[in-house]
């Protein structure tokens, strides 16, 4: 067997001549296609590299991105912002979060302002740094803001594992975790009778790529069976994702509605099991999560499980922590975005009052949002 | 937030159940916690997240796609070749 070096897993998934390869493949392929096709990128990470490399610019007129709702922290509507926000000016308490976070705004600033205000805010690299933390400041509430998709929850569960065995008295957690298979039934059947889902544009998705190493692709056996979308789990490197772009394009050519995974090195069918048993340990899934420009998202979140409440600062906190719901932006039109039926600059206030310094919608709020993207690149979308 | 570059183990230590890796060139340590209990050795690729190895990534299966990727590109190198005969050979200004 030949042997593999690291530099081929970075430099051999983004050889300029294999994406151009691809490019050339995709453009032959998408000849029969009988009508375009849109694709959605569930993943910010995915945007993050078809933007970077200028993938739109290598496919042809007939096939298309809808950048997906990205990255957790976009989709985070200002109501639990709001609660970081209030929990890290409680008295006695250290707010720990990833550093995504620093300045998404809720209604009332971001985390960054509260630090402004004089709150104790640490911004970690991984929820591990808790428990220094922690250790460190004996006297305080440690609370880690939990957030993100199915790649970070079975880290969080397992700082909890951690914090439950080692019995530490003083890291709390408040819970914000979402999960990607329910949004994606969202965008394209949405349950909600004032939305209009069915209009949707979106013809296939590009699966996550880490979502999917600890999930597993099973969870997106429904997409080509009750929802007839093909579904191609693909990495985050370039040469990955226009490899992923040529597998929907052939499912379409040769009329085939399947989900295949071409992110194969990392991702089976199965994911990561452990990671998976932790997650089930501590948490179960909370009726409705709002997402932010989507709404209310049913079964789409995690909460701490019943037994875990000595640990759940929502519940501890619950008499300082509003629950009253805050509405989008009138003139946002990302939920129109996301399902692939307006674009960025569609919105009448895009670049002039939200741009990605005052972000008014949750598609400007990080880098992988699309209206951020469009912001940032021009018109290369 | 989701972005991370395949890394090398370089060390294990059981006891604190951390594998230090190398990821292009740069040397840190990461958490085993989501790992089964000797499913990383030394050698190994892995992805990280968030502090922690999250998956091992599957030399055969990386292997196996930059071949394909390789005959992808020969393939192509080889038509553009042959266009580029074809071409030459049906091309109008013969007689100039
Ligand atoms: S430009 Fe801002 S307000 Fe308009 S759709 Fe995008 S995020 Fe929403």
């Amino acid at each position: 067997m030949a042997h593999l070096e690291l530099k081929d897993l970075y430099d051999g998934f983004r050889d300029p001549k294999i994406i151009e390869g691809f490019a050339k493949l995709i453009k032959e392929e998408a000849k029969k296609l009988p009508k375009p096709i849109n694709i959605m990128e569930v993943c910010g990470g995915h945007t993050h590299s078809i933007m970077k490399f200028g993938l739109p610019q290598l496919l042809p007129a007939n096939v298309n991105f809808i950048h997906g709702p990205g990255c957790p922290v976009c989709v985070m509507p200002k109501e639990r912002i709001d609660h970081a926000y209030i929990l890290s000016l409680q008295e006695g308490v250290i707010l720990v979060t990833l550093g995504d976070m620093i300045k998404v705004p809720g209604s009332k600033g971001s985390l960054q302002d509260a630090r402004a205000k004089g709150a104790d805010v640490r911004f970690v690299y991984s929820p591990l740094d808790t428990l220094k933390i922690a250790e460190e400041n004996p006297e305080k509430k440690v609370i880690f803001f939990a957030i993100g998709f199915e790649t970070t929850t079975p880290m969080t569960a397992s700082l909890i594992d951690i914090v439950l065995k080692r019995k530490i008295p003083n890291i709390f957690f408040h819970m914000n975790h979402v999960t990607v298979p329910e949004v994606m039934v969202e965008l394209i059947d949405s349950r909600d009778e004032h939305v209009d889902s069915y209009n949707n544009q979106i013809d296939a998705f590009l699966g996550p790529s880490h979502v999917s190493v600890i999930t597993g692709s099973k969870i997106y056996e429904q997409f080509p069976k009750k929802y007839n979308r093909p579904v191609v789990v693909a990495g985050f490197e370039p040469v990955d994702v226009m490899e992923g772009i040529y597998m929907i394009v052939k499912q379409f050519t040769e009329n085939r509605c399947e989900l295949e995974i071409e992110y194969k090195r990392s991702v089976s069918r199965e994911g990561n099991k452990k990671a998976q048993a932790l997650i089930e340990e501590y948490f179960e899934k909370a009726d409705l999560f709002k997402w932010r420009g989507l709404g209310n998202v049913p079964d789409s979140g995690y909460k701490l499980k019943d037994e875990f409440s000595a640990i759940d600062a929502e519940k501890i906190y619950k008499d300082v922590l509003p629950i009253e719901e805050i509405e989008d932006h009138k003139l946002c039109i990302c939920g129109d975005i996301l399902r692939g039926m307006a674009k960025p600059d569609e919105c009448t206030i895009f670049g002039t009052a939200c741009k990605p310094s005052s972000p008014l919608g949750s598609c400007m709020v990080s880098s992988e949002g699309a209206c951020a993207a469009y912001y940032k690149y021009g018109n290369l979308l | 937030m989701c972005l991370s570059i395949p890394s090398k183990v370089v060390k294990i230590d059981k006891e604190k159940n951390v594998a230090t890796v190398d990821t292009m060139g740069v040397t840190r340590e990461a958490g085993l916690e989501l790992m089964q209990e000797d499913e990383v050795k030394i050698g190994d690729y892995v992805l990280l997240h968030i502090g922690f190895i999250m998956n091992k990534i599957d030399e055969v299966d990386a292997l196996e796609s930059l071949k394909v990727y390789q005959e992808i590109l020969e393939k192509l190198d080889e038509e553009e070749r042959r266009q580029l005969v074809e071409d030459d050979d049906n091309c109008a200004n013969r007689g100039a």
